[in-house]
């Protein structure tokens, strides 16, 4: 047989080790790497997941293990789906979902956009917004209570010093109108430049020449930022739509710091009353259908708006 | 041979002494909330110490996350507390679920008669079912919830004549409810030495348990009832009788019109801060933390005086306090029984008292110089004698949950009317009974 340089490193590649050592195939090598993770998640994520179905259809309660479990069919579910209470919890999650998105976007978008431009400053100005998001949202939950205080809250004299209200005259925390408000504000304060920081990785991501011959076809400013720019910050846009809707929908710190879901129930989210559910009420089965119906939702939804954001990409 | 013998028997010598040792000398843990009182029982130990020869630990939790992280400790099986100094309303839990040691052979051979203790205490800390002589803890900490006011001002003479001319009558401590309702009312932004001042503290907080032992403090007095008939679990027509509505309606009022802004939250804390800082004129409270309110420099002393939860229909006050359990998943049960023997030693438990824990046992409270100990004593001893607490079934904290939940949506959350927020807490509570098959 000749000699040529492809025989040559043939020769010269050793058999696969494991094959060298206790004869295992390359098969078998990749299953025992994989094979760890893949229990890990089996353990932590998917046997606990069925667990909890499994747990849904009982009257377990966690607090006493030595009672006897009831199979309750879809008892637990159709007492949740019919628990006006429980609705209500879903519409106070509704309107912060909604509206701490819609403000996040707006307002990201636009801070993205003007730090986009070049001015004196600009890295400065960047850091100073993006503080809010490092902090811990038990600390920012008890810092913007005082901020709330109606006797000595300094949000309270910025509003009553445009209004010309009393800043004792209302409370931001206690007023049924307005805690909802409340929680929207400071979450928004807080997740803003999370948005910022990915729009502004969307508008930075827009090549230059795109703008240079647009500028040369005479189209206007506003046109180049509805036909360019939305368009082509918009995948990264939704993806931080996605982000804030999914760590909203299961806000729980925050909120409880700020008003432990008070006044009455008025900001009582599906996390909070999950929880309450769970481990206050301990009523283990009735809490596992509620966290499938969320899981559900979530998961439903999610689906949905992924399909619809690879969508956009693909455009 | 004779030397093989003499190695046994010293290694048999060693181990008796080591276990000897062990059995003397054990770490103790007690569990309990964080708070005054808790400091108190923290130098009162070191006695304990000294004569038994074991070491104390505590793990004092905030009142906050008390019931929670000690439930949980329990559901789990977990042995961090040899000692624990539970809310009375877990003892049908602790009991039921097997957390707590029965007590009852403990006390026949140690001598210790639950009736050298005061009888309220004894049926709400130690028993279950409840009156039953099955004992799961010794009444270690006897409390209610009172009010204390700014004595001072009560008695400047600028206040007492507008209060005069305001309402008709002297301006005293209130004799009724609607009478601590109207002297509150009289407070409420009125300007004293320059500053706003308001009516009253009281207790909102809807997380744990606030806003009802606050308002339990008005229901009780009007003459509120859980079941029509004890043990049935009859609740139409007890919990949402006409002197009930009339009772939350009073508490919703009081908490529109008498409590400073944003009290909308607000339990022991809230009330002792809104007192210490000077911006309330009455605020309520349990009366572990008396000792320390009169002994504040700045609002104690001559200017804090106190009175028990004023009676409507009739007397009536929240109880609180709590019982000292031995739990049953502790390897060191011997030594904690021991400290439960030492606990009940009448010597012991005057100090108790004299430290500033509220003793319960009949010999400090029955002692003639009793009353005149504290400015609160006669009052807590009057307290005392009228109290009545939330169900203590092993439920409780569901029961609890729906209370909290019903009350803050109609006193803060000013949501439906007191008929139907009662309403809809007998439906709660009905639920809750079924799942537990007791109806």
């Amino acid at each position: 047989m000749t000699e040529t340089p492809i025989t040559r490193a043939a020769q010269a590649t050793p058999p696969p080790m494991a094959r060298k050592i206790r004869g295992l195939s390359d098969r078998a090598i990749a299953w025992i790497f994989v094979g760890p993770t893949i229990f890990l998640l089996l353990a932590i994520n998917i046997f606990p997941l069925i667990w909890t179905i499994n747990l849904s259809f009982t009257n377990f309660r966690a607090n006493r293990p030595n009672r006897e479990v009831d199979y309750v069919g879809l008892r637990n579910y159709e007492r949740i789906l019919t628990d006006s209470d429980i609705w209500l919890n879903m519409q106070a999650t509704a309107h912060f979902l909604f509206w701490t998105i819609l403000l996040q976007v707006l307002i990201g978008f636009t801070l993205a956009y003007l730090i986009n431009k070049k001015f004196k400053g600009n890295d400065l100005w960047t850091t100073i917004i993006v503080l809010p998001m490092m902090l811990s949202p038990a600390v920012v939950g008890n810092f913007w209570k005082f901020l709330y205080q109606p006797q000595i809250g300094l949000f309270n004299y910025i509003v009553a010093f445009f209004t010309g209200k009393d800043p004792s005259s209302f409370e931001m925390l206690g007023s049924v109108d307005l805690a909802p408000w409340s929680i929207v504000i400071v979450d928004t304060w807080m997740w803003t430049p999370f948005v910022m920081l990915i729009c502004l990785a969307g508008l930075r991501s827009i090549p230059d020449y795109i703008y240079e011959a647009a500028e040369i076809d005479r189209a206007s400013k506003l046109r180049q930022f509805f036909t360019l720019t939305i368009p082509m910050v918009l995948p990264f846009l939704m993806l931080a739509v996605l982000f804030r809707g999914i760590e909203n929908f299961k806000m729980f710190d925050l909120v409880v710091q700020l008003t432990g879901g008070g006044p009455g129930s008025t900001t009582e989210l599906t996390s909070i009353n999950l929880k309450r559910e769970a481990f206050e009420k301990w009523r283990t089965g009735y809490a596992s259908a509620y966290a499938i119906i969320l899981f559900v939702t979530v998961f439903g939804l999610a689906s949905i708006y992924v399909k619809a954001l690879n969508k956009v990409k693909e455009r | 041979m004779t030397y093989s013998k003499l190695t046994a028997v010293s290694a048999l010598s060693l181990a008796a002494a080591g276990f000897g040792a062990s059995a003397q000398a054990e770490d103790l843990t007690l569990c309990w909330a964080a708070w005054d009182p808790a400091n108190a029982l923290v130098e009162l130990s070191k006695e304990f110490e000294a004569q038994s020869g074991h070491s104390m630990n505590f793990e004092f939790i905030p009142w906050p996350n008390f019931a929670d992280r000690m439930l949980n400790e329990l559901n789990s099986g977990g042995n961090l507390c040899d000692l624990l100094i539970g809310d009375s309303q877990w003892i049908g839990g602790g009991a039921e679920n097997g957390h707590y040691v029965k007590l009852n052979d403990f006390f026949d051979a140690e001598g210790i008669s639950m009736g050298d203790f005061a009888d309220a205490t004894v049926y709400a800390y130690s028993t279950w079912p409840k009156g039953s002589e099955n004992y799961y803890a010794l009444p270690a900490m006897g409390d209610a919830n009172g009010w204390f006011y700014r004595k001072d001002w009560f008695e400047r003479d600028d206040i007492k004549a507008a209060f005069k001319e305001a309402t008709g009558r002297e301006l005293a401590e209130p004799k009724t409810q609607k009478e601590l309702l109207e002297i509150a009312q009289f407070f409420q932004e009125r300007e004293i030495d320059g500053q706003t001042v308001y009516g009253a503290a009281i207790f909102t907080e809807r997380g744990s348990e606030g806003i009802t032992m606050g308002v339990t403090g008005a229901l009780y007095p009007w003459g509120f009832k859980y079941e029509n008939t004890p043990g049935s679990y009859d609740m139409e027509g007890a919990v949402n009788s006409p002197e009930a509505v009339e009772a939350l309606e009073f508490y919703k009022e009081f908490y529109e019109t008498a409590t400073p802004p944003g009290y909308t939250n607000s339990y022991m804390g809230e009330s002792l801060d809104a007192f210490k800082s000077g911006q309330v004129a009455m605020a309520m409270n349990w009366f572990a933390f008396f000792p320390g309110l009169y002994a504040d420099p700045n609002t104690g002393g001559d200017k804090i005086d106190f009175f028990v939860n004023p009676p409507q229909n009739q007397a009536g006050s929240t109880l609180g306090g709590q019982g000292i359990s031995v739990v049953a998943y502790s390897d060191k049960q011997d030594a904690a029984l021991e400290y439960i023997k030492w606990f009940a030693d009448p010597a012991v438990q005057q100090k108790w008292w004299d430290l500033g824990g509220y003793s319960a046992h009949n010999a400090v409270l029955e002692s003639p110089t009793f009353k005149d100990s504290a400015p609160f004593a006669g009052d807590f001893l009057e307290a005392m004698g009228a109290v009545q607490d939330f169900w203590q079934e092993p439920a409780y904290a569901e029961l609890l949950l729906a209370m909290q939940k019903r009350i803050h949506d109609y006193v803060v959350a000013d949501q439906g009317t007191a008929k139907e927020a009662l309403d809809k807490l007998i439906e709660d509570w009905t639920e809750t009974f079924e799942d537990e098959g007791k109806l």
